[in-house]
């Protein structure tokens, strides 16, 4: 049961980037082009993107957490972390380079595959070979001052 | 580069959507919708209990433009301009930088802004600005 509601949930986030016009990489990259202000070709669809799923994440996630507990699971499960390291400063600016690149991330990527795109192929294989990467990067010996391991789920 | 219109009212609608798939995931799971975190974790260590419902998500976000081709006969305008060795570069980037930062444009620029979380704001701002500088860069560098 859990797992068809997450495919679900997979669905509506995927429909939602379609809807928005994300799963277009040049939409994107016309936000990201401020030099397009100026000229006006700038695309500010972006952040009427941000606006609506911050808008409803921001209202849904306080009456969510107001719950006991997740439907499917014993506890919610939030980043506790509060430092503002090095590593978060570092790592979206790497990721933001790579964004601006191609005008992919990770999940308009991911949805790109289903439009059977071979570009969003390479995109995706590229990016899980760097995820496995930054993995393993981030626990090599000369790294150990760095206490935490990478972990994408400590936003 | 392509122009693309601008679309106000589909980027909102397509934008709640994409909050009320975090709210549901925050409901179901408790767990924060960073598709980067979910991702990453489809490979291993991470084989525990948990990951069935990951492939189903990632499964889902897969197969949402099927849904919509059937529903509306037809699918958006896609317009991919990078080529085979740019891809492959911003792929492994993009990868690298979102486990390295702890999350993506939805963990931490949708999930994290919405909690409030300042090490969220400083990764949205970062990306953003490295993005607006690369694509300057690429677009008006030379």
């Amino acid at each position: 049961m859990a797992i068809f509601v997450q495919f679900a949930i997979g669905l509506i986030f995927g429909v939602g980037l379609i809807v928005s016009g994300m799963s277009n990489p040049a939409k994107v990259l016309n936000f990201l082009d401020a030099a397009g202000i100026p000229a006006g070709t700038w695309d500010p669809s972006l952040a009427f993107v941000m606006a609506g799923a911050v808008a409803v994440t921001f209202v849904g996630f306080n009456r969510v957490l107001r719950l006991g507990r997740p439907f499917f699971a014993e506890r919610f499960s939030l980043p506790t972390r509060a430092d503002v390291d090095r590593r978060i400063v570092v790592g979206p600016a790497i990721f933001g380079i790579g964004w601006g690149l191609a005008g992919f991330c990770p999940g308009p990527a991911l949805t790109a595959l289903g439009f059977g795109s071979s570009s969003a192929l390479i995109f995706v294989a590229a990016m899980f070979a760097g995820m496995l990467l930054a993995r393993f990067t981030a626990h090599l010996p000369s790294r150990a001052r760095v206490t935490t391991p990478a972990d994408p789920h400590e936003t | 580069m392509i122009a693309t219109p601008f679309t106000p009212l589909a980027s909102l609608l397509g934008g709640a959507l994409i909050g009320m798939s975090a709210v549901l995931l925050m409901w179901a799971t408790g767990r924060i919708a960073g598709v980067s975190g979910i991702a990453a974790r489809l490979f291993p260590p991470y084989e525990d209990s948990e990951f069935p419902g990951r492939l189903a998500f990632v499964a889902g976000l897969i197969l949402a433009p099927v849904l919509v081709r059937l529903t509306t006969g037809g699918l958006p305008e896609q317009t991919i301009l990078a080529g085979t060795p740019v891809l492959i570069v911003a792929g492994l980037l993009t990868g690298f930088g979102a486990v390295w930062g702890s999350g993506c444009t939805s963990g931490h620029g949708v999930c994290g802004l919405s909690r409030l979380s300042a090490r969220s704001l400083v990764a949205t701002i970062v990306f953003m600005a490295a993005g607006m500088a690369t694509v300057f860069v690429m677009r008006h560098g030379s």
